[in-house]
């Protein structure tokens, strides 16, 4: 329960981080860090207006958009503490109660029947399906290290001690903070600033969206962020008690949007054709740490 | 002799053209453009002369410094072999003259209007039937994009086909902005109205347009401009040159995501466009050139800002620009996309940047110099690659050049006279054509003038004529996703296109 609290909080101004680092990079003020959530509230006020050969499959997908993500929250445990849900194995149902959401949002894509959107469809199902490996290779290999299956147990029990299993931490936060850009579809795989549909993944798939359904997805987009936010900060959280993991939380929140506004601000994008070897090197950095848990657990004799 | 050779902004009578059968018309100018690289074609056009249409060919050679004119008169209808066959650079100027004139060219491999103007000749024919180049196949997909811009820029089609992400075929259809330009220049009859109307051929191509304009109209009025309306005008090209320059290289830093390039080269652009300003009252440098005069001479004051404008501006130039060419995440991008090769430049004859990109020389300045160009001995930057990043790196060096020649232009100006602006007419019976370097490439401006001197024609030729085509072929075989780089980094006028 506290760790969807703690979530929706940071939800509120997460992206409101990354614009503002943005803005004092490039020598702007920048609006202030609630002005997103004002954008989405705005947003919410307002009704949509639907395409004549869309079918319900389009008016219905940015519910399920933000039910699934929503659902995917519940499971994030907050160190010690469970999610709302939790039960062993509970990470392969987090990875796919978000595929259900993206597999709606890609129909849905498809059912306006414009020949950006399905472009947009394409390439987001392309690059989820290379990030899917390494998402499982790390959990697999933090289950192997642990004994556990669930998320609220792996972290409860995950410890750094050797010097090993630093690397290890390292290199899990690398995954999951690239695997939140790709699930994202920010830099460097898609720029969400961008105008032309041409280049667009995930911007030109919502295209036709409007109004109350704008407004969910573009929240959903800030939840997702919060949400592999609060993956990462567990990975440091431990057992401290609250007092200290709260802090550590938010702390490594802002930390974490400050750097996906870093980053953006002083790369150029990848060319198209770069992301699918780019997102699938992702997975080779999991097996890394695939061997790091054999090497600690002495399989190798 | 079958032509008559001419310098830039010269000033001849009509029936000093030597007027060819067509078919030796067609073989002379076709002739003349076998060296591809030294000569190419300037302008082409006809005109209603006596029931039949005078058809005026221009070809510049860069070697010799001239232009050679040759002309022929045919039948509207006639049905007519075509120069494209021999050589694809007359492409858009024969489906111009089939849009005005109905002219049928038997052997044009793709014959159809360039436009479709109010005043079109067939007007059977729409925008909406446009015969668009089509393959049939099951795997391949077809990406309409327009007219509508995304970023409300200008209005233009385009027509995708291809392979998953690659880019197979691109037709680009424009003519949504046309104004009717050339026929406004002969119903309009004041000079100021003239004037201004070239100005607004393009709106970042102002200077441009005016010089070539006014350049044209003093050649026909006979008046030789004094040196400190040259300074001015020559000042104004370079101002403009390295203005718009900097904002493509901003422009392009956001179509590849780089926001720090992106800032920064936005905010170095900004100065530049206040100068103008602070000149003449218009950041588009609107007003700033008319002929045979200048409303806002040139001061000491004026020299000194510049001066310090141009040396705060180059120290963060050089820095950001030495950010960009080093990041390696710009130069994936930038490197081996949209390449056009030398051969396709020298084939569909392309003018100024595009070509010079590709390692064709190829630049008014250096070849047909006007105004003050002939002081600066101006030597062409000359690219290999032709891509994007050729394209860029081209941007930049011509930058640093504008700035010394804006430096060495101001080391000394002259007093500026009072002058009341031209009165009178130009000469009767007389072509006159002006050739000026603009920041996108050679612009063209011709005029024909009846017995009283009043024109009867008036031809304009924007780079971007020619150009779009050389953007069509350099995203061949790209990824659609990198189209807007490749169009941006030849950033081609619309409306220039479009008149």
């Amino acid at each position: 329960m506290i760790s969807f609290i703690l979530i929706i909080i940071t939800s509120l101004f997460f992206g409101g981080i990354i614009i503002r680092t943005k803005s004092i990079t490039s020598g702007r003020k920048g609006p202030g860090i609630f002005q997103p959530i004002k954008d989405i509230i705005r947003l919410l006020k307002k009704g949509s207006v639907y395409s004549k050969t869309t079918s319900f499959i389009f008016q219905i997908a940015p519910s399920i958009y933000i039910t699934s993500v929503i659902m995917a929250i519940m499971i994030i445990p907050f160190g010690g503490y469970k999610g709302i849900i939790s039960f062993k194995g509970d990470f392969v149902f987090f990875a796919y109660v978000l595929g259900v959401g993206k597999f709606f949002n890609i129909i849905s894509a498809l059912d306006t029947g414009s020949s950006f959107e399905g472009m947009g469809a394409s390439r987001e199902a392309l690059f989820s399906m290379f990030a899917e490996p390494a998402f499982f290779i790390l959990m697999g290999s933090l289950t192997l290290l642990t004994g556990h299956t669930s998320f609220q147990q792996i972290f409860a029990s995950l410890h750094f001690g050797s010097y090993i299993s630093y690397i290890l931490g390292v290199l899990a936060t690398f995954v999951l903070v690239m695997i939140t850009m790709v699930e994202n579809s920010r830099m460097p795989i898609d720029d969400p600033t961008t105008h032309l549909e041409l280049t667009m993944i995930h911007e030109v798939m919502i295209l036709d969206n409007s109004g109350f359904d704008l407004g969910m997805i573009l929240y959903a987009t800030n939840l997702k962020f919060a949400m592999y936010g609060a993956l990462i900060a567990n990975l440091f959280m431990g057992t401290f008690p609250l007092y200290l993991t709260i802090p550590i939380f938010f702390g490594m929140q802002m930390l974490f949007a400050i750097a996906i506004g870093l980053l953006e601000s002083f790369t150029a994008r990848f060319r198209m054709n770069h992301n699918a070897q780019y997102i699938l090197a992702l997975s080779s950095v999991s097996l890394l740490i695939f061997l790091g848990v054999l090497l600690i657990l002495g399989q190798f004799s | 002799m079958s032509y008559i050779s001419i310098g830039n902004n010269e000033t001849i009578r009509i029936s000093a053209i030597p007027e060819l059968s067509y078919s030796s018309f067609l073989e002379f100018n076709v002739s003349s453009m076998i060296k591809a690289n030294s000569s190419h074609c300037v302008n082409y056009f006809g005109y209603p002369y006596k029931g039949k249409i005078k058809l005026i060919c221009c070809i510049a050679n860069d070697d010799l410094h001239t232009i050679n004119i040759s002309s022929s008169i045919v039948d509207s209808q006639a049905q007519l072999p075509s120069f494209t066959k021999h050589n694809l650079a007359f492409e858009k100027y024969e489906r111009e003259i089939h849009e005005n004139f109905g002219t049928q060219y038997v052997d044009h491999p793709w014959l159809k209007p360039v436009r479709f103007p109010f005043n079109r000749f067939n007007k059977s024919l729409r925008v909406a039937d446009y015969p668009f180049f089509k393959i049939e196949s099951e795997e391949l997909h077809e990406v309409g994009v327009g007219p509508i811009h995304a970023g409300i820029i200008e209005p233009g089609h385009f027509r995708f086909i291809c392979n998953g992400e690659q880019i197979l075929h691109l037709e680009i259809q424009l003519g949504y902005q046309h104004r009717g330009i050339e026929r406004l220049f002969l119903e309009r009859k004041k000079l100021l109205q003239r004037t201004t109307l070239a100005e607004n051929i393009a709106g970042d191509s102002v200077a441009s347009h005016g010089v070539a304009f006014v350049n044209l109209w003093e050649s026909l009025c006979n008046y030789h401009a004094d040196r400190d309306l040259q300074l001015a005008r020559t000042i104004a090209l370079e101002l403009e040159r390295i203005a718009i320059h900097t904002g493509d290289l901003s422009a392009m830093c956001t179509d590849v995501g780089y926001q720090l390039g992106s800032a920064v080269f936005g905010r170095l652009r900004t100065p530049v466009i206040n100068y103008f300003q602070k000149w003449c009252g218009n950041r588009l440098a609107k007003g700033l050139i008319r002929a045979g005069k200048n409303n806002y001479p040139l001061t000491e004051a004026l020299m000194g800002e510049l001066t310090q404008l141009l040396d705060d501006y180059e120290k963060d130039f050089e820095e950001i620009a030495e950010e960009q060419f080093s990041l390696p995440s710009v130069l994936a991008r930038f490197e081996k996309t949209g390449v056009v090769t030398a051969e396709q430049a020298a084939m569909i004859g392309t003018v100024g940047m595009s070509a010079r990109m590709s390692g064709i020389k190829r630049d008014i300045r250096s070849s047909h110099p006007h105004d003050l160009y002939y002081e600066l001995q101006h030597q062409p930057v000359i690219k290999k690659q032709g891509d994007v990043y050729s394209r860029a790196r081209m941007r930049k060096k011509e930058i640093n050049q504008s700035i010394e020649y804006v430096r060495e232009l101001i080391q000394d100006i002259p007093m500026g006279k009072h002058r009341i602006g031209l009165s009178g007419y130009p000469a009767p019976d007389s072509f006159a054509i002006s050739l000026v370097e603009g920041w996108r490439g050679e612009i063209c401006h011709c005029a024909v003038t009846d017995e009283i001197g009043e024109l009867v024609h008036y031809k304009i030729k924007d780079p971007s004529f020619h150009n779009w085509l050389a953007t069509a072929l350099a995203v061949r075989n790209n990824e659609i996703s990198d189209f807007p780089i490749c169009n941006k980094s030849f950033d081609l006028s619309y409306c220039g296109h479009d008149l």
